[in-house]
């Protein structure tokens, strides 16, 4: 049903190093396109650090290494040679922190669409109006898209970030506890729109939420200390879990 | 006595010794503020220390062609100093954070940061006055521009640094290129700490006169940059240094008068660093 750019990946043998540290340890598995992937697990179980392996965000740092393969399009993505700005333009990415650049709201879901692709004033507007769509923005702030993105709330913030993210049109979007800084209300919106945007594009997302969890992915995968103990279907994992461990850390007995 | 009795001993104790500090302090500005005001305030508001040039002992006169010089070499000093302070602070934190080269600059910065400005001076003496032959005012900018910076460099160093990791982190997550990252995102998010450091930059070179001393010297006349040209410190020095009083008089209201525009660059600089950002 997914008809649009969205594309799958594929990890295979995923080893990730901090310095000496073991981080990730043989990571197998798909990410479905199209779907929305979750995974939780509790802190420190390597579920960021498996994310930020997706677009090689841990490449700005020194002393950061993966081995193994994530297979995005046919390419192995962690190759030396790749480049990571057009991968980071296919794989977005959103931030537990609402990150509005120091411009206008309209500059800045604008400034990645410029990166990449040249338009005329009417066509940036129309992007820009349907991605702050996409990202359930728009009504909010069509009036004062010249205002900065800085004078938005929490909420908002996080949103006009998704749109930013959206409006480059990315196959996969990439999302890193998106919600765990904002209120109910704000988190509602933004799991609302989760649902939404899964028709266009593959979805990761990195949650401290079970419930959200359960309630907006397809597919979830149980991390401990670094290793993929169990993924599945969202529904069987949270109802009838193959591991154990996973079913204590889902019902509350561990974690 | 109590926990809570004794702490709040220790509280009124820091808090008064505190204050005794700030007083002490300030007692000396108010002071130094008082004595300018005092001495120097018949020149500032009298109308012909803005339209006359220096004078001659005994005649009449003002200060404007060293209110004039001043601005000038100042100016065309922050022209020439900024650009490479900002670029070279960019550098420090965006490019170079760590690596030799990056130590090595930070550690040059922070010696000329401190180094006597007079060595300045002679320094720009040895290659440039002594060359062309004469004194003059680009010799006295030159000497201000190695002041403005270091200043610079430390300032939008740290302002960058203070840009969240988090920032620069989003704008790689959407494919931007260094070069465009820097520019367009984290500058922009220091633009108002640069601009003070600027500001900061300029209220230092303001009163400076050992530089001067040797490169611009001073002038009666108004001149151009090619010649050696009045500037307020060199003025104030020579002229408090004399005999005379109406020159004594001149003095002063130049001495007042940097002060006030130094405590002016001080407190916009404040006051820039503390408007919320807006874009």
């Amino acid at each position: 049903m997914s008809t649009l750019n969205n594309a799958g990946l594929s990890v295979k043998n995923l080893n990730f190093y901090y310095g000496n540290f073991h981080a990730l340890k043989n990571i197998n598995l798909d990410i479905l396109a199209g779907k929305v992937t979750a995974f939780i697990g509790p802190s420190g179980c390597g579920k960021s650090t498996l994310l930020r392996t997706f677009n090689r965000m841990y490449d700005l740092y020194p002393k950061l290494r993966a081995e193994g393969q994530i297979i995005l399009n046919g390419q192995n993505i962690l190759e030396p040679g790749i480049d990571l700005n057009m991968l980071r333009a296919k794989v977005g990415m959103v931030f537990q922190k609402p990150t509005p650049f120091p411009m206008s709201i309209y500059d800045n879901v604008a400034f990645g669409v410029k990166l990449y692709e040249s338009l005329s004033k009417s066509e940036m507007d129309d992007r820009i109006e349907w991605a702050l769509t996409k990202a359930a923005l728009w009504n909010e702030v069509k009036d004062k898209l010249k205002q900065s993105g800085l004078g938005l709330s929490g909420g908002q913030q996080q949103r006009l970030c998704i749109a930013r993210a959206v409006a480059v049109k990315p196959e996969i979007l990439l999302l890193d506890e998106p919600t765990s800084a904002l209120d109910p209300i704000s988190t509602a919106h933004v799991e609302e729109l989760v649902h939404e945007l899964k028709k266009d594009y593959t979805i990761a997302i990195v949650t401290h939420n079970m419930q959200q969890a359960a309630r907006i992915s397809d597919y979830t995968a149980y991390m401990y200390l670094g290793e993929m103990i169990e993924m599945g279907e969202t529904d069987n994992i949270f109802t009838s879990p193959s591991v154990k461990a996973t079913e204590d850390y889902i019902t509350g007995k561990f974690g | 006595m109590n926990l809570y009795a004794r702490r709040r001993f220790a509280n009124y104790t820091s808090l008064t010794l505190s204050m005794i500090a700030m007083a002490f302090g300030l007692f000396w500005l108010f002071w130094i503020m008082y004595t300018l005001f005092l001495h120097g305030s018949a020149g500032l508001f009298s109308l012909a220390t803005y339209t006359q040039s220096t004078p001659a002992p005994g005649s009449q006169g003002g200060l404007a062609n060293a209110i004039v010089g001043s601005l000038e070499m100042t100016f065309f000093a922050v022209l020439m100093g900024t650009p490479v302070g900002i670029l070279a602070g960019t550098y420090l934190a965006e490019f170079g954070q760590k690596g030799w080269l990056g130590n090595s600059t930070r550690f040059i910065n922070d010696i000329l940061l401190s180094a006597p400005s007079i060595v300045i001076g002679l320094f720009i003496f040895e290659v440039y006055v002594a060359q062309v032959g004469h004194f003059s005012g680009w010799a006295g900018s030159c000497a201000l521009a190695i002041l403005v910076v270091p200043v610079v460099v430390r300032t939008t160093e740290n302002m960058l640094l203070l840009v969240p990791t988090a920032m620069r982190e989003a704008a790689y997550a959407l494919g931007t290129p260094k070069w465009k990252m820097v520019m367009f995102v984290t500058l922009k998010a220091a633009k108002s700490g640069v601009a003070t450091g600027i500001l900061l930059a300029i209220a230092r070179i303001l009163g400076e006169t050992a530089p001067l001393l040797f490169t611009a010297l001073n002038n009666q006349f108004y001149s151009d940059m090619n010649s050696p040209m009045a500037n307020l410190p060199v003025v104030i020095f020579q002229f408090a240094m004399s005999p005379y009083e109406d020159w004594h008089r001149l003095a002063w209201a130049g001495a007042l008068m940097i002060a006030l525009f130094v405590l002016g660059m001080n407190v916009l600089a404040r006051v820039m660093l503390r408007q919320p950002k807006q874009h």
